[in-house]
């Protein structure tokens, strides 16, 4: 049968053609793929966009992938096997799940191609280095900035979005340590967790407020905490709770412009793409390079909301 | 490999024809498959190396033996939206007899499959004896088999480093270990195994012909006295037992259960087995069509992604492929009917 005969042949050119690796780097030119945890989200198109004007200011050519949601561990995997073929220079990379991407990530230390993580980082000694927020450092900010706004005293409480992730605990104790270390007639009445989810934030950000009416601060650590703290905040009725939150949103940045928030502190996703890419040719020309590379945080309120500095690491 | 047979007994000639078309349609896409992996080779230098075409042999694996479990239901003329959760379901199972009882890996892989089997049977009777339409009972069961896993897992991926030789089943390779110029992973063995062996019950005993017959005429098939209800439940159970080596598969290959995964797979699935020419109403179909079409996704994503097109474009492109794809197929039927 012919079409039987078209399709042995077809397959057996196929295979030959696979079987002979052809290897080859472009023009010379040094390339660095960007494997992120997310694509569509507006604080990683920030994190691209820092990563594109690093890759214009150095001259090198980068490209930026992420799985549609941060539930896709296989499909980030696939797309670090992708950028592994195309020879990279070197690999920036922010694990959803580092002991999944750990065989890829040795296969890339085994062929000389220095990894450098982002963001949350990978846990494992592969990585050249880490371009994150020092969240303890930016928690601690907003315990300086709490303790300021209601005078030095008083009663406060924290909404975390989790007592697991890395994030989660820099955050909380960042901003308890500067509490207890710098500021001893701050009481910090309760910690809770409400998942990051704004409605569960809520009801825990409630029940806090109804166990202590006199309470003046809230930090909520992440955009969900923070948006729960001011909706318990609004339906409650509560007065003179300052609250403080944590990265942007629109719900966020709209009751800081109302007032309701005091402020918030904001990471630098264009940093960290920029400083991604930078570590990134530092190790390909073999640099030493620190462990973490701290990628800044800022805080805002009424005051500069709108100053460019902000606006430019600030997302709907 | 399958041959395409929409009713069981058609005089010789009628029969002939329809296999000669069938195999016209799977080799029009693998033509699409070659003229890809040609394109792309001849677009990048580093498209066609072994390892770029085993990383895309990898990436087919979990897609593929979805695709291959979803024809079985769509040849019925059904359709099910539950595989992608389905296939999370079952790799919880699995990480909780391993890990959380420490019980052996035999009995994890017998757990996954079976979890599969017996949810697969359950949207089968929510079709086959409560008359629930396949859209409707499956995307019930996705929703539901999505949220026992979460329960299940208390939302928390399970690792499975406590059994050391289960991410062999994915990552491993016995054909490297044989032949190490070939380190094809075992993931890829097994999706080719499962697609030989339902391609063999679909087309050489009796439940795969059933399977032809009730998405061509049910009603007929029960009114000469089978009991079609009973051979419904069966391919959905068979097809969800297919669903749990995809969830044995995704679970070796990240070598964790991750709970929230598995919403979107189920359409990528389907569109595999579109690509690959099993048509949608059901009676028509072929399981090297779908294998076919998940190799045709892969090499796609795999190859825009080493051009280093925008994610965006690949979206688009992607999109644009299936519609081709599927355009292509009705032309070329249009034409030999």
């Amino acid at each position: 049968m012919l079409s039987r005969r078209t399709l042995v042949g077809a397959l057996s050119a196929t295979l030959a053609l696979g079987a002979a690796p052809t290897v080859f780097a472009q023009d010379g030119e040094t390339y660095i793929p960007l494997i992120s945890k997310g694509f569509q989200h507006q604080f990683w198109q920030a994190v691209k966009q820092g990563a594109d004007q690093a890759a214009e200011e150095f001259g090198v050519r980068i490209t930026f992938e992420g799985p549609d949601n941060e539930t896709m561990v296989d499909r980030q995997i696939d797309m670090l096997a992708a950028a592994l073929a195309n020879n990279p220079a070197a690999i920036g990379f922010a694990a959803l799940d580092s002991q999944a991407a750990i065989p890829l990530l040795k296969q890339a230390a085994d062929a000389g191609i220095p990894v450098i993580a982002f963001d949350s980082g990978v846990d494992s000694d592969i990585p050249a280095s880490t371009a994150t927020t020092d969240n303890v450092a930016a928690a601690s900010l907003a315990a300086d900035k709490m303790a300021e706004l209601i005078g030095g005293a008083g009663k406060v409480a924290v909404i975390a979005h989790d007592q697991t992730s890395r994030t989660g605990i820099d955050r909380r104790d960042g901003f308890l340590n500067q509490i207890a270390a710098a500021y001893p007639d701050i009481e910090v009445v309760s910690v809770q967790y409400g998942a990051g989810d704004q409605l569960q934030s809520t009801e825990v950000a409630k029940a806090i407020l109804t166990a202590n009416p006199d309470l003046n601060g809230m930090f909520g650590t992440n955009e969900g905490s923070a948006i729960g703290v001011v909706n318990a905040v609004r339906e409650m009725g509560s007065e003179g709770i300052t609250i403080i939150g944590y990265d942007s949103g629109k719900a966020q940045t709209d009751a800081i412009r109302d007032g309701l928030m005091a402020g918030a502190i904001t990471q630098n996703p264009v940093g960290i793409g920029y400083e991604t890419v930078k570590a990134a040719i530092a190790a390909i020309n073999g640099e030493e390079l620190p462990a973490i590379i701290d990628t800044g945080f800022y805080y805002y309120d009424q005051s500069n909301i709108d100053d460019d500095e902000i606006q430019a690491v600030l997302y709907d | 490999m399958t041959s395409t047979t929409t009713t069981v007994n058609t005089p010789r000639s009628t029969l002939a024809r329809i296999i000669a078309a069938g195999t016209h349609q799977r080799v029009l896409a693998f033509a699409s498959l070659i003229v890809l992996l040609i394109g792309f080779s001849i677009a990048s230098p580093n498209f066609m190396q072994a390892s770029n075409m085993i990383a895309i042999l990898q990436a087919t694996s979990v897609n593929g033996v979805l695709a291959v479990a979803v024809t079985l239901v769509i040849i019925t003329g059904g359709i099910d939206l539950s595989v992608g959760t389905m296939m999370t379901f079952c790799a919880v199972i699995t990480g909780v007899v391993l890990t959380y009882a420490g019980m052996p890996l035999l009995l994890g892989v017998v757990a996954a499959i079976a979890t599969g089997a017996l949810a697969g049977s359950l949207s089968g009777t929510f079709v086959a004896k409560m008359k629930i339409p396949p859209f409707i009972a499956t995307l019930g069961m996705m929703l539901i088999l999505k949220g026992l896993s979460l329960v299940i897992s208390g939302t928390r991926p399970i690792y499975f480093n406590d059994t050391p030789g289960f991410s062999e089943i994915s990552r491993g390779s016995l054909i490297g270990n044989l032949i190490p110029a070939l380190p094809i992973p075992n993931g890829v063995l097994i999706l080719f195994i499962v697609a030989a062996l339902t391609a063999y019950i679909l087309n050489r005993t009796v439940l795969g012909r059933y399977c032809f017959a009730l998405g061509s005429n049910e009603e007929s098939v029960r009114l000469s006295g089978v009991n079609t209800d009973r051979w419904k439940i069966a391919i959905y159970a068979l097809a969800g037992a297919i669903v749990g080596i995809a969830g044995l598969l995704i679970a070796s290959r990240l070598n964790s259960a991750q709970p929230a995964l598995g919403l979107g797979y189920e359409l990528e699935a389907i569109a595999a087995v579109v690509i690959g020419g099993t048509s949608l109403s059901g009676g028509r179909g072929s399981i090297l069509g779908s294998l076919i079409g998940a190799l045709i996704m892969a090499v796609l994503t795999n190859g825009l992604r080493v051009l280093s097109v925008a994610q965006e474009w690949q979206t688009v492109v992607t999109g644009a492929i299936i519609i081709l794809a599927v355009y292509a197929d009705m032309m070329r039927r249009k034409k030999s009917n």
